[in-house]
């Protein structure tokens, strides 16, 4: 007898994760079943609605302005303004720690390449660090963490154009550290803030980390670090540096391994906890059954094939990075429900010829019904009880258009709530 | 002579390079111009095959007399760019028994040593070859880093007060009086290592004799003083695989042909090739059908292949000659043998030598050949050191061991730096401050970066070349813009932002030819980290617009509505903040 569940769905990152929760807040019981550590650990921890438009110029001031005019195969235009408008509020609902829900407007957050992106939502952690606020600078680098040089940041944010005078330093973090250590090493001791060795005798992490930057200080209103201050509790580390710099800190978001990102997978999960969603983690979906509905999907447990029923599913596998979209020199397609996925015959025309040319694999995905069921080449619902959300839709390119966290957040919303209205 | 000869070189491959350095070694003033980076033509983009000669034992003895000597002399003098893998010659049922028996005897008479294994031995050496592999011939085949070998090159003639100007393209021959008495270039940004956005100029380089050292280029060079250089250049694919599937060179045992070749090469397996004449060696079409040539055919010997991962492809062309009279139809007829042509002799005008054909296995060789006979012309009595004299890097490796313990370098990292640096390691890796990996992939440290910079000034693919960053699995996708940090100290932001694109797009063009399974999700991923995660595709920096940042949020109305959301620390949470 499989497990039965009224809405089953398969992935566990950011619109896996918004599904199982609206599902859940609609009040059906819901199973949420995720093989790998979903992308967020990659992503910046930044929460993108829409940055730029498809053929648009510079930055989009207003996302909600700018989404009736995208492309009608987009994930956007099926969920509709108010779609997306009420998956940010769910967000901003369990995500505490965020920041940005006051306006509709974009801000610009630093990176960690040393120029600024346009984004929704923000860390607060990384609300001392807007591009807008016309507040003086100080970005402080660690020489041996390579992924952010605190110098070149800060020349390169000048050259953007940014409304307020920055310099970057480059210091050793205190610990005697080793030279390749990891992002969570520094986080960890910070959290910790244990004792470190500092000219003969010792002090705390933060307090010498504080000490060593003081000096650097020399008007700034303001002081930027990697996003490395601490795993556990970052709100206390902040508080601490600021205390001791007199000065709000920030961090400048990172790629991989990201803090950022990670703390906003904890929230996320104790999130879906609290709503009762269950969870099924570890072990990867491989197959499925059906007579025109998906009854089950199939779990390899260690070589136990192990079946989930439910009345609803939700595809959130995520894209091409995710592998919720597969390809091999033939074709492209989607590997659990082997749903349809557009795509070129020739594999030389999936690409553009510039790095950061026009890809179309970069819209890669399922096509969708407006209620977010995925469509067979014919133009026919693959199975009358399957949605799908997130990066798993084609029609949007997220990296050019900095969308990838509001189209998982706002689809994943709009296919559990649509999910758990059908289950009932 | 009452002064030093100077001699002009043009080409910074394998033979420019190789000749550069045997000159400045007996004593000439020597420059040598290079229209790109060191390696920029035919060298960088090869198998990196270490010939043993075996290839050519049937068809072309002379060639394959010639590679064994000089594979010998390259162990020796270039131990740092030579793996000894080692070499196998398969034969599949269908492949023809008669010819194996030929490249047999071929071996011993061209003194290869040679010797017949069972299948069931092939595959206790390389377990991935096919199940019905009959017997093969191993040979002493090995893996060379071509970039290596040539920086080493170069490097050793600067240290004999060689001249060399990468970035520095020959516009014209200097002929005067019947004779070539000089060069015309234009140096892309100013003489002396390539910084970005340096404003070019033109530099006029009066030699005593000139060498045309630009291979498949050589007719272009030629054209400048009416000379008729007949290169046949001949486009070949290779595919780099992302793991090693083989640690030995692995051939297909039958006459020469398309997809006949694996070879490991440093984290990767590089598979080719074809042979097919291109009219224009910078201008041809890459087609996906090589591509699937090479794993289609090459899976017949390694099923593995079938279904791995390729990084990218890249293809080179071969700087094929034969004399006019010749007229071979096929390219895969032409000679490899390779030719000096004394335009003095040859065309009445003297001042300038070509030398064309050839292959990189026996460089030196050539590079000595075209020496010799500038000294003849100058009347200068010097021996040819090239083949005694190792290679900065190759000069001591018996220290090799201890330096991976004293730079405190984590094995594999240190292992593979100091394979890499040779005995240069202890110059490079011995450095004040933290020495981090820049490159995971490919373990290169920011010491070993820095060394590159010095020499290669704001070019990060020059960078790449001489230590391999941003050449394994990822493509840069999480090291470019680590290196572009790393050129921070030294020059300005736009510079560095130059480099960094250049770098990013030169990235890019391999990996089109390896856009799907896991090497399209690692490129999305790469797309992701650099268009959303760094908004390197729409950076502000490089738009003509500035960006109205009065428009964007400043933070203020956050939570409390009182000014920046952020000014007070711990109240920024506003008593919300879950953390």
């Amino acid at each position: 007898m499989a497990i039965e569940s009224e809405v089953v769905v398969v992935g566990g990152g950011l619109a896996g994760a918004f599904s199982a929760l609206a599902a859940a807040r609609e009040g059906a019981d819901v199973r949420l079943v995720s093989y790998k550590q979903s992308t967020l650990a990659q992503a910046s921890g930044l929460v993108d609605v829409l940055g730029y438009a498809p053929g648009g110029d510079g930055p989009v001031v207003d996302p909600y302005d700018a989404i009736p005019d995208l492309p009608e195969d987009h994930p956007y235009a099926t969920v509709g303004v108010d779609g997306v408008r009420a998956g940010m509020a769910l967000f901003d609902e369990v995500a505490g720690r965020y920041r940005g829900d006051h306006t509709d407007r974009n801000a610009m957050l630093p990176t960690h390449g040393g120029t600024v992106k346009p984004t929704a939502r923000y860390p607060s952690g990384a609300a001392a660090g807007v591009a807008s606020d016309e507040r003086d600078a100080l970005l402080v680098g660690f020489d041996a963490l390579v992924d952010f040089d605190a110098p070149h940041a800060a020349d390169h944010l000048r050259n953007a154009g940014v409304p307020f005078d920055v310099r970057g330093v480059s210091i050793t973090f205190p610990g005697d550290l080793n030279a390749d250590a990891k992002v969570t090493r520094y986080a960890k001791l910070l959290d910790a803030d244990a004792e470190v060795p500092v000219g003969g005798s010792t002090r705390t992490a933060r307090a010498a980390l504080a000490a060593t930057v003081e000096p650097h200080l020399d008007g700034a209103e303001r002081v930027g670090f990697p996003a490395v201050l601490g795993d556990d509790d970052p709100a206390a580390v902040r508080a601490s540096l600021e205390s001791a710099l007199g000065v709000p800190v920030f961090e400048v978001p990172m790629g991989p391994p990201s803090l950022p990102g990670l703390r906003l997978e904890d929230d996320l999960y104790a999130a879906l906890d609290e709503a009762g969603v269950s969870m099924e983690t570890g072990n990867p979906v491989v197959d499925y059954e059906d007579e025109e509905r998906v009854t089950r999907v199939v779990v390899d447990r260690n070589g136990a094939k192990i079946p989930f029923a439910a009345d609803q599913f939700v595809l959130a596998t995520g894209g091409l990075v995710g592998k919720g979209i597969d390809s091999d020199r033939e074709g492209v397609r989607e590997p659990i429900f082997d749903c349809h996925v557009p795509h070129a015959d020739d594999r030389y025309e999936w690409f553009d010829h510039e790095a950061f040319g026009d890809h179309s694999f970069a819209r890669f995905g399922v096509p969708t019904d407006e209620t977010l069921r995925p469509l067979d080449a014919g133009g026919d619902v693959e199975f009358e009880n399957l949605r799908a959300a997130g990066s798993v839709l084609g029609g949007a390119d997220f990296a050019a258009e900095k969308s990838g966290s509001g189209v998982s957040i706002a689809t994943g919303r709009a296919a559990g709530v649509s999910a758990a209205e059908a289950a009932r | 002579m009452a002064s030093t000869p100077h001699i002009a070189v043009v080409g910074g491959g394998s033979t420019g390079t190789g000749v550069a350095r045997d000159l400045a070694m007996r004593g000439f003033d020597v420059t040598l111009v290079e229209q790109g980076n060191l390696t920029h033509g035919t060298t960088g983009r090869m198998h990196g095959l270490l010939h043993s000669g075996g290839r050519y034992a049937v068809s072309d003895q002379a060639s394959a007399t010639e590679c064994i000597e000089e594979n010998r002399v390259l162990r020796d003098i270039a131990s740092h760019c030579v793996e000894l893998t080692g070499g196998l010659f398969v034969k599949r049922p269908e492949d023809s028994e008669e010819y194996f028996q030929e490249k047999l005897a071929g071996c011993e008479a061209c003194g290869i040593p040679a010797e017949v294994v069972s299948g069931a031995e092939a595959r206790a050496m390389e377990p991935h070859l096919a199940t019905d592999v009959e017997k093969a011939i191993s040979v002493p085949d090995g893996a060379v880093d071509p970039f290596r070998l040539v920086v080493a090159n170069a490097a050793s003639a600067v240290e004999h007060g060689a001249r060399v100007e990468t970035h520095s393209k020959v516009t014209d021959l200097l002929v005067e009086d019947g004779e070539v008495v000089g060069l015309e270039v234009d140096h892309s940004s100013g003489p002396g290592v390539r910084v970005h956005g340096t404003e070019g100029g033109r530099e006029t380089i009066r030699a005593d004799h000139v060498v045309n050292a630009t291979g498949a280029w050589a007719g272009r060079i030629g054209d400048m003083a009416g000379l008729d250089i007949e290169v046949r250049p001949s486009k070949g694919v290779m595919t780099i695989m992302n793991v090693r599937q083989v640690d030995t060179v692995i051939n297909r045992c039958r006459p020469k042909g398309d997809a006949d070749i694996v070879v490991p090469h440093e984290t990767t397996a590089i598979l080719g090739t074809t042979d097919e004449e291109v009219s224009d060696p910078e201008d041809y079409p890459e087609e996906q059908w090589e591509v699937d040539m090479m794993i289609e055919t090459l899976s017949e010997l390694i099923p593995m292949l079938e279904e791995a991962r390729t990084i990218r492809s890249f293809w080179g062309v071969r700087p094929l000659y034969e004399p006019p009279d010749v007229g071979s139809e096929d390219p895969t007829d032409i000679t490899r043998d390779f030719f000096l042509l004394d335009h003095d002799e040859r065309d009445g005008l003297p001042g300038m030598t070509s030398i064309v054909g050839g292959k990189f296995t026996t460089y030196r060789m050539m590079a000595e050949d075209i020496a010799d006979h500038v000294c003849d012309r100058f009347g200068v009595d010097a021996d040819c050191r090239t083949a005694d004299v190792p290679l900065p890097g190759s000069e001591d490796f018996t220290v090799l061991r201890d330096y991976m313990d004293e730079f405190g370098l984590q094995s594999p990292i240190g292992r593979r730096s100091v394979e890499r640096l040779g005995s240069r390691a202890e110059e490079v890796l011995d450095v004040d401050g933290p020495n981090p990996t820049i490159c995971g992939c490919e373990a290169v440290t920011r010491a070993e970066v820095q060394d590159a910079i010095e020499s290669s000034g704001s070019d990060l693919n020059a960078v790449r070349i001489r230590t391999r960053a941003s050449m394994g699995n990822c493509q840069g996708g999480f090291c470019a813009h680590r290196l572009a940090g790393e050129l921070q100290d030294s020059y300005d932001e736009p510079t560095v932002r130059a480099a960094w694109d250049e770098l990013l797009q030169e990235r890019w063009k391999g990996q089109r030819h390896a856009l799907w399974g896991q090497q399209l999700s690692q490129a999305m991923l790469n797309y992701a980290l650099h268009a959303t995660t760094q908004n390197r595709d729409r950076d502000p920096a490089d738009s003509a617009e500035a960006v109205d940042f009065a428009a964007f949020d400043d933070g203020s109305g956050a939570d409390t509505g009182t000014g920046p959301a952020t000014d007070a620390g711990v109240a920024t949470d506003g008593g919300r903040d879950g953390d």
